[in-house]
């Protein structure tokens, strides 16, 4: 299948996961994941893959019954969003530590209150720091490339981890895009079968999820945090078979009309489509404007970050969460600790926008862009656009 | 054996066990503050300690009396609080009975 077809996001999503031969997967629908949920259920009842589906009565069941089949050795998958990620939360770094390549897709939702279903990215960065790898995508073809890559990610030998694919709710999920499926047979080769490190059976058993006492609990942190560190070469590693397999290419930063640029917009998700469409009209103004375009958030790319904002003189900073009552956006803080002992680094402005679903329109990034000087010379640590004041 | 890894690089992928029931090699009872004795001239061999130790313990001898694993016994007491002829008494740990 090389020509386009045109689907909806969530539903394509859905064909991409079947074309990994899933072994297992248990998603509790919940908006905007919902048709995800629903298209995977019908694939696997419909029998076009040789899976198993487990209905769960809730996402901490979805994900303990992946932990639990990951365990055995099967390819699993899960998804959620908001409130459905936060009901997960016990079990969440349970999965790192484990070192079960669970796959996970997020339909990027506000967290209530009050409540909201439409997208930003509060619910992924309230769960930050629980130790899963952790990709966006930026439109349609983005999320069904990045689903299949995500396998091969958490499964390699070095990493052995969870990962999630981040798509904006609604924005990304909802809509229908001309999108590449790559065919069955390219999956095959791309994407070898899962090879765990160790699996329930009862021929050889082992113990999984055990108890570890002040003497070997810092060692085995210290040990979860290497290992996805490390993770970024590998990543670096797929995405490169991936761009000569397949020819669509991914970095950590993605970077649009960034030559010669003096101030510098950075965007997370599907947003980045939107601030190519500014970027195209400032410089049409005269504005040395460019793009960049972050699409792997854990573990974080410090060094391409370091890279990208060479020569800069300004860098926007578009979030689309609030860490309430700290430093602005979790993007915007992790930037700067990135930036801060670095010579020449550029002034950084940070906006807080779309949230809740809030159109964010070519408009609003002309006017941060535009913005920028004042932002800064106001002195506060971020800024909430839009607000009505 | 090493009873834990010495170094994080030794730490096993997950913390996954290979030597499944290790947990034989690790005695639960040095926790313990007191430690229960029967008195077996008071002891009417009705096995209420036996049926509420929350550790499994407390074994019955050939005689038809009982007494705890002292391994694995934690101390806890309940044993001596549901001894209604009050034949077991808790003795602090380096205590003679």
């Amino acid at each position: 299948m090389t020509k386009p077809v045109g689907m909806e996001v969530a539903v394509a999503a859905a064909e991409a996961v079947a074309l990994c031969n899933i072994d297992v997967a248990a998603c509790y629908p919940i908006t905007p994941n919902t048709h995800i949920a629903e298209h995977l259920a019908d694939i696997i009842a419909d029998g076009r893959i040789d899976a198993e589906y487990i209905t769960v009565e809730s996402e901490h069941s979805a994900l303990s019954a992946v932990m639990g089949a990951s365990g055995t050795g099967a390819r699993t998958f899960t998804a959620t969003s908001s409130q459905g990620l936060m009901y997960m939360h016990e079990i969440l770094p349970i999965t790192p530590a484990m070192r079960l390549p669970v796959v996970m897709g997020l339909g990027n939702r506000a967290v209530s209150g009050p409540i909201n279903i439409w997208n930003d990215h509060s619910d992924i960065m309230l769960q930050r720091d629980s130790g899963w790898m952790s990709i966006f995508a930026d439109n349609g073809q983005e999320a069904v490339d990045m689903f299949i890559q995500a396998f091969k990610i958490a499964e390699h030998p070095d990493v052995l981890m969870p990962i999630n694919v981040n798509m904006d709710g609604f924005q990304l999920t909802h809509v229908v895009e001309p999108i590449v499926f790559p065919t069955q047979a390219q999956v095959n080769k791309f994407l070898p079968p899962y090879k765990p490190f160790a699996s329930l059976h009862p021929d050889h058993p082992v113990s999984m999820g055990t108890l570890g006492l002040p003497e070997i609990y810092t060692e085995a942190v210290k040990a979860r945090d290497v290992v996805l560190v490390n993770a970024k070469k590998v990543i670096l590693e797929v995405w490169k078979e991936w761009e000569k397999m397949f020819g669509r290419k991914y970095e950590p930063v993605a970077s649009y009309k960034t030559a010669g640029a003096e101030i510098l917009l950075l965007t997370m998700g599907s947003m980045g489509e939107t601030a190519e469409m500014a970027v195209d009209a400032l410089r049409k103004k005269g504005v040395k404007v460019g793009l960049l375009k972050l699409k792997l958030w854990r573990p974080f790319p410090y060094d391409e970050i370091r890279k990208a904002v060479r020569g800069a003189k300004t860098l926007v900073v578009t979030d689309r969460a609030v860490s309430y009552g700290g430093p602005g956006g979790p993007v915007c803080s992790e930037i700067r600790a990135a930036l801060y002992d670095q010579p020449n680094r550029p002034e950084i402005v940070n906006y807080i926008i779309g949230l809740g679903g809030r159109d964010v329109r070519v408009e609003d990034f002309m006017k941060m862009v535009e913005g920028a000087p004042k932002a800064k010379k106001s002195g506060d640590d971020y800024q909430i656009y839009g607000v009505r004041e | 054996m090493k009873k834990w890894p010495e170094t994080w690089k030794e730490y096993n992928t997950g913390g996954i066990i290979f030597d499944v029931g290790n947990a034989r090699s690790f005695k639960t009872g040095p926790w313990r503050s007191l430690r229960p004795v029967w008195d077996n001239s008071k002891c009417i061999k009705c096995g209420v300690c036996y049926l509420f130790c929350p550790e499994g313990c407390v074994q019955e001898g050939p005689d038809g009396f009982f007494a705890a694993d002292l391994d694995y016994c934690k101390g806890c007491g309940i044993c001596a609080h549901e001894c209604w002829p009050s034949a077991i008494s808790m003795i602090e740990e380096g205590h003679e009975s």
